[in-house]
């Protein structure tokens, strides 16, 4: 079963602006999916669509097969939202804010503060339950707002740059988390800046530029779309020259090691081998640029010539 | 997960029955919470402006004045400053709740919520209420230390009051949807508002007035709310008892119908 169907969105503001100009998605029920874009590439629109807090102009959205237009109530209470903007009350407690939200989902209050404590505690804010939302750090107010979208318990959660402006440490314990839920059984959408923690986490991505939707497939399918890597490789013995490898191209670095270019049909055991005969020493090895970084910078800016990947302006 | 997953989100998402009462409850619970919450804006205030007239108007200038109606002009204005009270409440409160919502952002827990938009509404109105019954209640306990109130009409006076709540609520909601910015919610109250009530009868009846005045004054819906909350107490009004409660009813439904219609277009609430 499909978690969420767009077929045909649009979107178009009273500015003129067309934010979303016909978008077909689909998410797989326990899918695990990035929704990466620049900056108003209609990432959040689309989201807002979804959940409500935009008005679409046209097309169809479905959560769980429940059609915003006709089932809206149904859609909503299989969806929790994480937003990009702090949108809770500053002024109520963190307990309130949980257990008021559970009851606009119509969860009676008793069950609502069992739900408060689970969520509190499974997100490290249990100490903070008395505390007055605007006193919590901007780490703790992204946790709280998870909290809040799950309080309901949805089938599918959505998140828009959950991890913008939290510390390393946070935003890997909130990985941990969102593993953990999506192995229990949630479907979870994901919108993020961090192209690394789109390539750890989701296993499906969908990059949208300009309103349109310019490349959908599995993460690994879409990363094996690379023509070339660069790699990274920390010598034992640092050299004073790029050694010359037939067919390779390889650079020094300031630090002493190696840059390699390995393209799609070139493999590392050549490189290994030739260095070995040259009696140079491999300690480690490390991808030089982000892979999905790298991608999402030729999708958007048109960069790839000879991928095969789609160019910018085929679909704008 | 535990156990109670089936309430809502899983497996089917299917709404228990129930949930929309939960969902009504929630936000009147939260509404009235925000109210205890800042009671030195939300009832002190009213509190000492009714205090102080009881004192000037009531006291000091009315023993001048005499008599009113058959009634001491203390007893004759009682009931208009309690109803100025309930009116200037009921609509302050919507107002700056769902603006604060708005501006505060806050508002998306409510539309992302499976709720409708006129349970939405209902429970905003319905914050509104409590609190111009609450301040209404207050001033009317201050009126007790000035005067002797007697009720003429039990369900009149209940009735008017709840109407007239319930109009102003949705007045205050509609002021919110439009409003972008706090000027706005401001200036409704101060330039619209405020003369209305003045002109509405509270402080004399418009038999005073001269006959072009008594007519403009019928074009002015505060006059019978008032009146009517007046004849509840002491048996006595300058319109028609049935006009009022007309009045107060077809705005009612209308404007209950215009904010439903606003939140289900999304003016002022979704992009």
């Amino acid at each position: 079963m499909q978690a969420l169907s767009l077929r045909q969105l649009a979107k178009t503001y009273k500015t003129g602006v067309q934010a979303l100009r016909g978008i077909d998605l689909d998410v797989e029920q326990g899918d695990f999916f990035a929704l990466l874009g620049p900056n108003g590439a209609g990432k959040t629109t689309a989201i807002g669509i979804v959940a409500s807090l935009v008005n679409k102009t046209s097309g169809k959205a479905l959560v769980f097969g429940h059609d915003i237009d006709t089932e809206l109530e149904a859609a909503k209470a299989c969806l929790g939202l994480v937003p990009q903007e702090i949108n809770f009350n500053q002024f109520e407690k963190v307990s309130t804010i949980l257990v008021n939200q559970a009851g606009f989902y119509g969860i009676p209050r008793g069950l609502a503060k069992e739900r408060m404590e689970t969520w509190l505690r499974k997100l490290q804010l249990w100490d903070k339950r008395d505390a007055v939302s605007r006193t919590l750090s901007g780490g703790m107010k992204r946790r709280l707002m998870i909290a809040r979208a799950l309080i309901h318990e949805p089938r599918l959660l959505i998140l828009d740059e959950p991890t913008a402006g939290v510390d390393i440490e946070v935003r890997r314990s909130m990985w941990d988390f969102l593993r953990q839920l999506n192995d229990d059984g949630t479907t979870i959408i994901l919108t993020t800046h961090y192209l690394e923690e789109a390539e750890s986490l989701c296993r499906n991505i969908a990059i949208i530029d300009e309103g349109r939707i310019i490349e959908h497939d599995r993460m690994a399918t879409v990363l094996r779309k690379l023509h070339s890597e660069v790699f990274v490789l920390n010598l034992r013995h640092p050299v004073a020259a790029p050694p010359v490898l037939p067919g390779y191209a390889l650079e020094l670095a300031d630090d002493g090691s190696l840059e390699v270019v390995v393209t799609k049909d070139q493999n590392l055991n050549g490189i290994f081998a030739a260095l070995s005969e040259r009696g140079i020493e491999v300690v480690s090895m490390r991808n030089k640029a982000n892979r999905l970084e790298e991608l999402f910078m030729r999708l958007v800016e048109g960069r790839d010539a000879g991928t095969g990947l789609p160019h910018k302006a085929a679909n704008a | 997960m535990n156990d109670a997953t089936t309430v809502t989100g899983r497996p089917e998402a299917a709404a228990p029955r129930g949930h929309r009462w939960v969902g009504f409850r929630t936000i009147v619970i939260r509404e009235f919470s925000r109210i205890l919450r800042i009671w030195g804006q939300t009832i002190v205030p009213p509190a000492i402006t009714a205090t102080l007239y009881f004192i000037i108007f009531g006291s000091l200038i009315g023993r001048r004045i005499g008599d009113m109606g058959g009634f001491s002009y203390m007893q004759y204005i009682a009931p208009g400053l309690i109803m100025m009270s309930v009116i200037t409440n009921s609509y302050g409160n919507v107002v700056s709740s769902f603006f604060g919502a708005k501006f505060g952002r806050h508002i998306e827990e409510l539309l992302v919520a499976p709720l409708p938009n006129w349970l939405i509404v209902l429970g905003y109105v319905a914050g509104g209420v409590v609190r111009g019954l609450l301040v209404g209640l207050v001033v009317m306990l201050i009126a007790l230390f000035f005067t002797h109130l007697h009720v003429e009409h039990w369900l009149v006076v209940i009735g008017a009051v709840l109407l007239t709540a319930t109009v102003f609520s949705l007045l205050g909601f509609i002021n919110a949807v439009f409003a972008k910015n706090f000027d706005q919610i401001t200036f409704v109250p101060t330039f619209i508002l405020t003369p209305m009530t003045y002109l509405g009868g509270v402080f004399y009846s418009i038999a005073m007035l001269p006959d072009w005045a008594q007519h403009a004054s019928r074009a002015n819906p505060i006059l019978y709310m008032v009146n009517a909350f007046r004849y509840g107490f002491l048996g006595q009004s300058d319109v028609g008892l049935g006009v009022s409660f007309g009045i107060m009813l077809l705005a009612l439904v209308a404007l209950f119908v215009s904010c439903v219609w606003l939140m289900e277009k999304g003016i002022g609430t979704r992009e």
